[in-house]
């Protein structure tokens, strides 16, 4: 589904990708672990198509397509999706119009008609109930004011609703209280089906007991330094990362 | 002695002025007349405001009148088809139409408006019936020594339009006064005059459009004297969607008596330069004022909100909301001023300002000015000019939707709260597809 050779990325004149390769099959979840500052975020971000990073190098391919190609936009209505670290607040908009109209064009880019207002409803019902999200909240404004593990939630609802091909999770983990971990992890559980796959980046071993990943790579210094199983996020777990960093200084 | 600024257009309206008091057949003697003459005068002596005078230091109007018409007095008469005339209406809306052509009350293209305790008069007729009126009309609100456009259209104006809604009288549709010049062949300048006074605890809705068909220069110069009598509720909407070569200055006075609350609605969507001056006087107590301004401007368009409220006495409440939006080079210009006099205790005024600068060309002025004497007051201002919100855009394209319809998204949601105070759905609808037609390119 997604195969990254060798992906360079900076911001401004800083490099922050050094050349990553990663492989993932329709099926699968993968999770992308590492310290602080090791390129996590910035790999999503580029995967995503934010253009604050500059892609110097490599190759992206989604389903046969270039994917450093195409707009953020494009991106998503092929199957992208990314839900934020730091979801954005827009006063004005509310997540209802919101989510009709980022429905409707992926739809339309499908060659599916728009959903009816009834179906579109029904849709929104059941998703909400996923994420165990009120239904006052939608009718707010996108985000605003919402708590953080509201936020969160609004982007696992979100991609109940656009049903995407991959998901790319940025620390979709981060401040949440084990409630709303274990609610938001349901719902990427609950969407998980033989045809999409899951990239899960987080700092932590945490949210890996709830959704349980095929693969687990460590990120350090822009680079994957080791790959492996679940057992991996486990020794990370116990030992931290300064064991890997080690390893990886020690041999460059 | 200082230089006089503007005097090229000065000589030539000296010429005017004279050719003027000619046609007045004796008129011209009358004590009425005097204060035409007062004006006029006033106006050669101070000229037109000058590149450093502080009220229009951003908006260079007598340069830009200089520059751009030539002013000679003979013009054709207008040639308007009706087809011409409904393509500058606004569709759907459903109001007791008043029209000018020119600057002159056009019978046949104005509705016969039969409501009871609603009088209106064109201004014309009111002086040729009785000139001695004009004293009486001229010489209140707009004093002519505060603005050099106000000296102008008080020597000049000949035509607009005097409403009086008597006591109790509710006018259920809006009032549109719309003004449509020709500007097929020649460059067109005129004057109007509006008066509108609402008795007490009567509700009336009033709506000011100018639109020049043409492109020819045109030069439209308005004062509008409001009075809110007690307990009286009304609005007014001013709709500026003119041509590339459209000047317009606008001077507007209102003041409210006790009780009353009055809305005013600014919406400036295109033009050369526009010059809107509000100025809104809380006579007594217990008054609310709104003023609401949404400016969406591109190409060179050039918009100029002055706005003015004045708390004279205690527990009155004003809340002002303007937006702009700037593509293009265009230029905004705001300034704000809210005065609480001493007298008025437990005053609540609050005053926003938020803009949105889309090139790296366009440029926003933004002035809030609060000067306050009593001590028991509330009073708010802020004012606010960025760029679109990158990271919103690229969470919404995030989620699939195209850069232009998330951009257009965003900046209807930045105009929603001005928007959601339009009360009247033609309008809104009218204001709606403007925005999208804009926000498609």
């Amino acid at each position: 589904m997604l195969s990254i050779k060798n992906l360079k990325a900076r911001i401004e004149e800083k490099e922050i990708l050094k050349g990553i390769s990663l492989e993932v099959k329709a099926g699968e979840v993968h999770a992308i672990m590492g310290p602080n500052g090791s390129g996590k975020s910035t790999l999503a971000s580029v995967l995503a198509g934010r253009e604050d990073y500059e892609v110097t190098g490599g190759e992206v391919d989604f389903l046969g397509k270039d994917l450093l190609e195409i707009d953020a936009d494009t991106r998503a209505r092929e199957g992208i999706f990314l839900a934020f670290q730091y979801p954005v607040e827009i006063p004005g908009v509310s997540t209802t119009n919101f989510m009709k109209t980022a429905l409707n064009q992926i739809r339309e880019h499908r060659g599916e008609k728009p959903l009816d207002a009834v179906s579109f409803l029904k849709r929104m019902k059941e998703k909400m109930k996923l994420v165990e999200i009120d239904q006052s909240l939608l009718s707010r404004s996108l985000n605003e004011g919402f708590s953080g593990g509201e936020k969160k939630r609004n982007e696992i609802f979100q991609m109940a609703m656009l049903e995407p091909k991959l998901a790319i999770l940025d620390e979709t983990d981060s401040g949440l209280d084990i409630d709303a971990l274990r609610i938001v992890a349901n719902g990427v559980n609950a969407l998980k089906s033989k045809d999409n796959a899951t990239i899960v980046v987080t700092h932590y071993q945490r949210l890996l007991d709830y959704i349980v990943p095929d693969f687990v790579h460590v990120l350090y210094n822009g680079k994957i330094v080791k790959s492996g199983t679940k057992e991996l996020a486990f020794e990370l777990e116990e030992k931290g990362y300064d064991w890997i960093k080690e390893e990886v200084d020690a041999s460059a | 002695m200082e230089k006089i600024s503007g005097q090229l257009i000065l000589n030539a309206l000296t010429d005017q002025f004279e050719t003027f008091e000619k046609s007045l057949n004796g008129q011209s003697k009358s004590n009425a007349h005097q204060i035409r003459k007062n004006a006029f005068n006033h106006l050669v002596e101070h000229g037109f405001p000058h590149a450093k005078s502080e009220e229009y230091k951003f908006t260079n109007l007598t340069k830009a009148l200089e520059k751009n018409f030539e002013l000679r007095t003979a013009q054709r008469s207008p040639s308007l088809s009706n087809k011409q005339i409904s393509s500058v209406e606004i569709e759907n809306l459903d109001a007791h139409k008043i029209v000018f052509i020119n600057g002159k009350y056009s019978e046949t293209h104005s509705d016969k408006i039969d409501v009871t305790g609603l009088k209106i008069i064109p201004l014309n007729k009111a002086l040729k019936d009785s000139p001695e009126k004009l004293e009486a009309i001229f010489s209140t609100k707009a004093d002519y020594e505060s603005d050099p456009f106000i000296a102008l259209n008080t020597a000049f104006s000949q035509d607009g339009i005097f409403i009086e809604i008597e006591d109790n009288v509710i006018v259920a549709r809006p009032i549109m006064l719309h003004f449509i010049g020709d500007c097929q062949q020649d460059e067109l300048l005129y004057q109007i005059r509006n008066i509108v006074k609402a008795g007490k605890f009567s509700q009336c809705t009033i709506i000011e459009k100018f639109d020049n068909i043409g492109s020819t220069p045109s030069f439209t110069n308005a004062v509008v004297e409001i009075d809110v009598a007690e307990n009286a509720f009304l609005k007014y909407f001013k709709i500026e969607n003119d041509t590339d070569k459209a000047y317009h200055v606008s001077n507007i006075h209102a003041s409210q008596a006790a009780k009353s609350t009055l809305t005013t609605n600014t919406y400036a969507l295109n033009g050369a330069i526009v010059r809107n001056n509000l100025n809104i006087m809380l006579e007594d107590e217990g008054c609310e004022a709104y003023m609401n301004g949404l400016y969406l401007l591109d190409g060179k368009t050039h918009v100029d909100n002055h706005t003015v409220v004045d708390h004279k006495k205690p527990n009155c409440y004003s809340n002002e909301l303007y937006k702009g939006i700037m593509d293009g080079s265009s230029r905004g210009v705001f300034n704000g001023k809210i005065f609480v006099r001493k007298d008025a205790q437990k005053t609540n005024a609050f005053q926003s300002n938020k803009n949105v600068l889309l090139t790296n060309k366009a440029i926003v002025n933004t002035k809030p000015q609060l000067e306050i004497w009593a001590d028991d007051v509330k009073c708010s201002h802020g004012c606010t000019t960025g760029q679109l919100d990158m990271e919103a855009l690229f969470y919404l394209q995030s989620r699939g939707i195209q850069k232009e319809k998330a951009r257009g998204m965003l900046l209807q949601a930045f105009a929603n709260d001005v928007l959601e105070t339009v009360s009247i759905d033609a309008i809104k609808d009218y204001l709606k597809a403007i925005f999208v037609q804009r926000l498609k390119k």
